[in-house]
């Protein structure tokens, strides 16, 4: 191996609803089996509520619900992604997590106008390797807590 | 030298002792004739000075060294305590303050004093022209160690209280390359175990090395002689310790004549500094300093083991095994004892919130022309440091606002038939598990038509409401925001925003403020506040299947009625709870709670206020009472209406809090 290694970026593999998208593994904290969560009233349709990670109350919301893809019962491979995001924890709910890739830079694209079920602006691009087409989400945009506050506004 | 590892230690004392600078000027101006206040002063610069010299602060360590001077003056006799005087310097103590302050943000305490030192120094010069020959013989230079009449007096006093006075002379290694550090090291030693009364040559020249391989101190104690030489010992590079008693006799002949025409008029004041001196040695608690931040990763550990506690607990008492219990109950009453040190430890006397007051009012009552007299009591009630922290600017403005609209001018006071002194008197004391702090002021009280009148052109209220509005409605608007009662517009306070942001500041603290007022007599303002924010008893309660946690300080009690109890009001649904009307709001429909349960006939109620309204929750069931740390719900969430935070029950699921203040209207 003499050639110069290209640059690439660790990321995390989540499946949701056969699509794989990937977030960078600098961004997430841990992945959690399902535990209960409680509800916490007045917020948007997707946040879940919260959960006890190891003491700390952590809020979670249900990317499916997020990205409204029709609903999916939670099973033995459902996962839970705690990401961290401008020094806040937030837990996303994923169908399954189960891979961790390099992937070199080169590889990624600018996400195209029409991907999946996910709207542009929650993607930062788009990776092929192989077969696989891995979609980048861009968690500040997935996570913006504005929605979750006009909800706020309008109920009180 | 390096000179770090001390800096925050010296932050934090140079903070202690410009505060008692201040506190003992103020009292100085009260009692200009006390010296034992001026000596009080003259030890804090003094120590102060020594520090930040030894530190390198050179402008620090000079100015202190100016304004010693200027209280040695005082001391001596030669400078008469004004307050013009004492303006210039509570002037440069404010100037020290800016340079320590500066010093703790990383910068090296360089500010120009020159005004400050100029007026210092002609202050200084005033007596000197009077009485330079006294100056002269005061910083006499000859081998003996020369007492001024304070100093003897001191030395008598500790005579008749059986502590030994001792000559103590020092000589440092000629190789010492830090002279002026090992000085520093052994008046620390010494003053552990006793007063340093007077060294030979004078501290400053020891500070500025300018002295050979010796020095003389005297020495007030209570060990022996073999402890101090000791204790000295154990300092490297010192050669050579001496002890030898000291007695008074030996240069009495020399300048008793001279200081005995002044010793019979400053007697008495020497003895009560003499006699605080020793008291407040003995009752010294021994204390260390522990980083805050340490003591937050205690409180989050503590936090997880109360958790856990709650968990173990349940798993007892399902499992139900006799020795399992009998452990878990220990454990349980062993961090019960542990919870209320690690929340005493965090624990500070309001004191350091109250002490910049005295200050802060007599520099209003001199901008304002008025003369106000502050009395504090119970600075030393404790609160969570975190209250602490948050509860100084609600106070400031309220102290503020007192004086300035509150507290008349002395003429206008003398024509009401009042004291021309106006009164402002700051309260703290505990009571259950709440801290009150009041602010009293005997001033012009709260006008009720003016207020109202304000209101209503302000829209804040209607013609039809403010009828119906009790006094304490009345005094209520004056916090509430946009509002202004002073007629001119003035710096200190008035401008409209402040009492609606010291009310939610207290609130959000979850606490509380009161409003009582007489026309022309003077007004009142309560302030409850909680003593601690992280751990809070709470009720738990079932709304359907879910778990949510009421603060037990808004429950007044719980009820259970049944549905035919229930009457119809103004298209709400209230009850007649011991012959007061209480609207029942029905958490179930706030929360959207999913129905799961079958109806029963008849709710069960959390009775809760809010100042003097009431309301009735409604919830399923109730689980008991516990004691829950709070956390907040991060800030992703922040902002969820009715809900102020989370907590982790003891099988380790998260339960809500209620925030019952947004519910009741």
């Amino acid at each position: 191996m003499t050639q110069e290694p290209n640059k690439t970026i660790k990321v995390i593999v989540f499946q949701l609803e056969n699509e794989e998208y990937a977030i960078p593994v600098h961004q997430v904290g841990s992945i959690e089996r399902i535990m209960p969560i409680t509800r916490v009233p007045g917020t948007a349709e997707f946040v879940e509520g919260v959960i006890n990670l190891r003491g700390v109350v952590t809020p979670i919301i249900d990317l499916r619900k997020r990205f409204s893809i029709k609903n999916y019962e939670m099973d033995e491979s459902t996962r839970i992604i705690i990401t961290i995001i401008d020094e806040m924890d937030v837990g996303l709910i994923v169908d399954s997590a189960n891979d961790v890739l390099d992937i070199e830079e080169e590889a990624i694209e600018p996400p195209p106008q029409v991907i999946g079920a996910v709207e542009e602006e929650y993607v930062s691009g788009v990776a092929k390797l192989d077969k696989r087409l891995l979609i980048l989400l861009n968690l500040s945009q997935v996570l913006s807590s504005r929605e979750v506050r006009e909800l706020y506004d309008i109920e009180v | 030298m390096d000179t770090n590892q001390y800096l925050e230690i010296f932050i934090d004392e140079s903070n202690e002792h410009l505060q008692s600078i201040n506190d003992q000027l103020l009292e100085l101006e009260k009692n200009p004739n006390d010296l034992a206040i001026v000596g009080e002063i003259f030890r804090s610069a003094h120590t102060l000075k020594g520090m930040s010299a030894t530190m390198g602060y050179q402008d620090l360590s000079n100015l202190t060294h100016k304004m010693e001077n200027v209280l040695d003056g005082v001391r001596n006799d030669q400078i008469q305590v004004d307050s013009d005087m004492l303006d210039i310097v509570f002037d440069s103590v404010d100037d020290l303050e800016a340079m320590v302050l500066d010093i703790s943000k990383g910068g090296n305490g360089a500010r120009d004093v020159s005004r400050v030192v100029e007026l210092l120094q002609a202050v200084e010069l005033g007596h000197v022209l009077k009485d330079g020959k006294e100056q002269e013989d005061y910083s006499g230079n000859s081998d003996d160690l020369q007492l001024d009449e304070f100093t003897r007096a001191v030395l008598e006093q500790s005579a008749e209280q059986r502590l030994n006075n001792f000559q103590v002379e020092v000589y440092l290694n000629e190789d010492c390359l830090l002279k002026a550090a090992r000085v520093y090291m052994v008046f620390d030693v010494l003053e552990q175990i006793g007063e340093v009364v007077k060294s030979q040559p004078s501290v400053e020249t020891l500070e500025n090395e300018e002295f050979d391989h010796s020095f003389k101190v005297l020495f007030v104690t209570e060990e022996e002689e073999e402890e101090i030489a000791g204790r000295i010992n154990k300092i490297s590079e010192i050669k050579q310790v001496e002890v030898s008693t000291y007695s008074l006799d030996k240069d009495e002949s020399q300048s008793k004549s001279e200081i005995e025409q002044k010793q019979n008029i400053k007697e008495e004041d020497k003895q009560e500094l003499a006699d605080n001196e020793y008291k407040g040695k003995q009752t010294a608690n021994k204390t260390i300093r522990v980083n805050i931040d340490r003591l937050d990763v205690l409180m989050n550990l503590f936090e997880e083991l109360v958790i856990d506690r709650g968990r173990l607990e349940q798993i007892a008492a399902e499992i139900n095994h006799l020795e399992l219990n009998d452990t878990v109950e220990r454990m349980t009453r062993v961090s019960g004892d542990l919870q209320n040190i690690i929340l005493n430890m965090r624990m500070v006397p309001i004191e350091q919130v109250f002490n910049r007051f005295p200050r802060m009012v007599r520099q209003l009552s001199r901008d304002l022309n008025k003369n106000i007299d502050l009395r504090i009591i119970g600075e030393e009630t404790e609160l969570d440091r975190t209250v602490i922290d948050e509860i100084g600017d609600p106070l400031v403005h309220l102290i503020r606002n007192a004086i300035d609209h509150g507290i008349e001018h002395p003429e206008e006071r003398l024509a009401q038939g009042k004291d021309a002194k106006g009164n402002i008197e700051l309260k703290a004391y505990h009571n259950g598990n709440h801290v009150f702090i009041e602010i009293v002021d005997d001033g012009a009280g709260i006008d009720r038509e003016k207020v109202l009148g304000k209101a209503l052109s302000n829209q804040v209220v209607t013609r039809e409401q403010a009828e119906k509005l009790t006094d304490k409605d009345v005094y209520e608007l004056i916090m509430a925001s946009g509002f202004s009662t002073a007629d001119i517009i003035s710096d200190v306070s008035g401008r409209g925003v402040g009492l609606d942001v010291v009310k939610n500041t207290i609130e959000s603290l979850g606490g509380n403020i009161e409003i009582d007022s007489e026309l022309g007599e003077g007004s009142m303002f309560s302030i409850q506040l909680p003593l601690t924010l992280s751990i809070i008893s709470v009720m738990l309660v079932e709304i359907q299947k879910e778990k949510y946690a009421i603060p037990l300080s808004s429950i007044i009690e719980t009820a259970i009625v049944k549905k035919e109890a229930v009457l119809r009001a103004h298209n709400r649904e209230v009850i007649d709870f011991r012959g007061k009307i209480v609207p029942l709001v029905f958490l179930k429909d706030i929360f959207n709670v999913p129905l799961e349960l079958e109806d029963q006939d008849y709710y069960s109620l959390v009775i809760a206020r809010k100042g003097d309204k009431m309301a009735g929750f409604v919830v399923d069931s109730f689980i008991g009472q516990q004691e829950v740390v709070l956390k907040s719900l991060g800030g992703y969430l922040s902002g969820v209406f009715a809900i102020s935070g989370a907590t982790i029950l003891g099988d380790g699921q998260v339960a809500l809090i209620l925030d019952s203040n947004a519910l009741i209207k």
